[in-house]
């Protein structure tokens, strides 16, 4: 229930910043048609979408402090991942792996290199081809939240598998 | 005022004070109180050289104050000024006002070149120490002159070599912090003069200087994976060293021969450090341990290096031969080690430690003993050496979502900690040599 409503708020999100095209196009023009219901390519309510694998899969990983084990999130999450690559085999990735600003430089590129591995090798594990999967490691240089906190710091610390190629709508 | 009573404050603790005997300054016994100096503006010789005459004196003034190991005497309390280059000193009248050392100068402008002589007086033994020089430069490069002046003054009476003819190369941040962008660029050792090597397209890690300081390796993303480049410091021409198809190279350092590069090579979890011959492309695996090993740094004879490693569970600092082999521990300490730095001297290895969730750049001998910190902060990380290995320059960022990194320098007492002046914030110093 929970999720459904994650979901749904992801789905509303994305039409409104990334296709206010869409808005009072197609879908609203044709009503009840044919067309009701189906999804607009590309959108976070195409199953086979970017979006969708972002926002319903889940395209990131968290971890703990100076660790690189995956938590049982995680695996659920790189599941799920692993399912949509295998349904959506046109796709390949790169896994970003990330660490908060509390180590040195050079450490936390290999901490995120680490991190960004554990990842790939858990979809392997899964059935996703190696050839489609490579990894690079930011290090701390590309935070996505910006406090000296835990609560950032967390959030920081991953690792995020980003598509490329593909079939693009 | 704050900075007199500042060194007094330490001289109780360190003891020595500069004694109006000989013109000397001990380093190697620590701290000391700052030594007084006069720099009256130099004499212009002509009429083109009248703005540079008085900016020389500044730079020189600002060289040796800025070491902490000199303190300068107001041209306010003088109570006469040369009347020439040429004329007879009045060693009497900077007696009267403490002035230990004096400094003369002239400065002749014709066209672009520059002419700058000076004297360097040990006012209490009223006798010139040393003789007086001359440098012949552009007016491009009248800084440097005056740096030049500085050195002298300061080998001269510490007995080692200076360190303020010399240049840093340097990551400059532009942007908030979760689209920072950075790019290389070189400066004066004191900020001066900026350059800029890189654009930001591409994020650009830890330059790092040659030796003869005409190269400089660093790490860039603009393949879209972290590389290792070398770049020719007057052609801004680069080239990729690394760049093996599924792994990630970073850390870069010179041998001192400047023939062979190592640096860490990442390959699935696994990081490790390896060295290439960069004529032939041919590299060598160092390391093995499946743990994090990274940030190698060579001894100034080349037998050795220096590195952390992961482990024991922990970031810590090992030593190992050139060639690889048995690395043995070196911290031992409270915390994590990281970044380490051979003293260009030999004697020390600068660090990075990170204990109770603060930063600090320290120091410890070769075999891990005598460890001190000499600074603390939320993150203060990525130490290089002066070329006469006295002071240290690393990175300090502010914590926050408004979080800068900016130089700082030190002196390896843990005193004199100082801002290093840039444009735009800065990161990631390499201090390269001393300029011929």
């Amino acid at each position: 229930m929970y999720k459904a409503t994650l979901l749904l708020i992801g789905a509303l999100g994305v039409a409104a910043c990334t296709n206010p095209a869409s808005l009072g196009g197609t879908n609203a023009l044709s009503g009840g048609g044919a067309n009701a219901g189906a999804p607009v390519p590309g959108s976070a309510e195409d199953p086979t979408s970017v979006a969708f694998f972002q926002q319903a899969v889940g395209d990131r990983v968290l971890f703990e402090v100076d660790q690189s084990t995956l938590t049982a999130t995680g695996q659920a999450t790189l599941d799920g991942q692993a399912a949509w690559l295998s349904a959506n085999p046109d796709y390949t990735a790169i896994i970003e792996g990330h660490a908060d600003e509390q180590g040195t430089r050079e450490y936390n590129l290999a901490l995120g290199a680490r991190r960004a591995d554990a990842a790939r090798s858990y979809l392997v594990s899964k059935g996703v081809a190696a050839s489609r999967l490579r990894v690079v490691s930011y290090g701390k240089e590309r935070p996505i939240e910006v406090c000296s906190d835990e609560a950032c710091y967390a959030q920081n610390r991953r690792a995020v598998t980003v598509l490329a190629g593909g079939l693009t709508s | 005022m704050m900075w007199r009573l500042f060194a007094l404050i330490f001289s109780l603790w360190a003891g020595l004070a500069a004694a109006q005997g000989p013109l000397r300054i001990e380093i190697t016994e620590g701290v000391i109180e700052p030594l007084p100096f006069a720099v009256p503006d130099f004499e212009a010789e002509n009429a083109a050289a009248t703005q540079m005459a008085a900016d020389l004196a500044r730079v020189v003034s600002a060289d040796l104050t800025g070491s902490g190991l000199f303190r300068e005497i107001p041209a306010s309390a003088f109570i006469s000024t040369p009347a020439s280059f040429a004329a007879p000193v009045q060693y009497a009248d900077w007696k009267a006002i403490n002035a230990q050392a004096l400094i003369t100068g002239a400065v002749a402008v014709n066209g672009s070149q520059v002419v700058v002589k000076f004297r360097l007086h040990d006012v209490f033994s009223d006798r010139e120490l040393g003789d007086g020089l001359q440098f012949v430069g552009t007016t491009e490069a009248w800084r440097r002159m005056a740096h030049k002046v500085a050195d002298a003054v300061y080998s001269r009476i510490t007995g080692e070599a200076g360190y303020f003819d010399s240049r840093v190369v340097y990551v400059s941040e532009t942007g908030p912090k979760d689209a920072r962008r950075k790019r290389l660029a070189i400066m004066d050792y004191d900020g001066a003069n900026v350059q800029y090597l890189t654009g930001s397209e591409a994020i650009v890690l830890a330059p790092r200087f040659s030796a003869d300081g005409n190269r400089v390796l660093y790490t860039s993303y603009e393949t879209g994976f972290p590389r290792i480049y070398v770049l020719d410091v007057g052609s801004v021409q680069r080239r990729v060293l690394e760049s093996q198809d599924g792994t990630m190279s970073f850390a870069p350092r010179f041998a001192p021969g400047g023939r062979t590069v190592v640096y860490s090579l990442s390959q699935g979890s696994n990081t490790d450090i390896y060295t290439m011959d960069i004529a032939s492309g041919a590299s060598t695996r160092l390391t093995s341990s499946p743990a994090i090993e990274t940030a190698p740094s060579y001894s100034p004879d080349g037998q050795q290096i220096v590195f952390e490693s992961d482990r024991s569970g922990s970031q810590q600092l090992y030593v190992m031969p050139a060639g690889g082999g048995e690395a043995r521990r070196i911290s031992f300490g409270e915390g994590r080690y990281g970044t380490p730095v051979w003293s260009p001297r030999g004697d020390l290895i600068a660090f990075t430690k990170q204990s109770r969730g603060r930063f600090h750049i320290g120091v410890m001998r070769t075999d891990g003993s005598e460890e001190r910190l000499l600074t603390a902060s939320f993150l203060d990380e990525g130490p290089t050496w002066s070329p006469n290995g006295r002071v240290i320059m690393f990175t300090r960022e502010t914590q926050g979502a408004g979080g800068r990194a900016s130089l700082y320098s030190v002196d390896i007492t843990g005193r004199n900690l100082r801002p290093v002046r840039t444009p735009d914030g800065g990161s990631d110093p390499s201090w390269g040599p001393l300029q011929k």
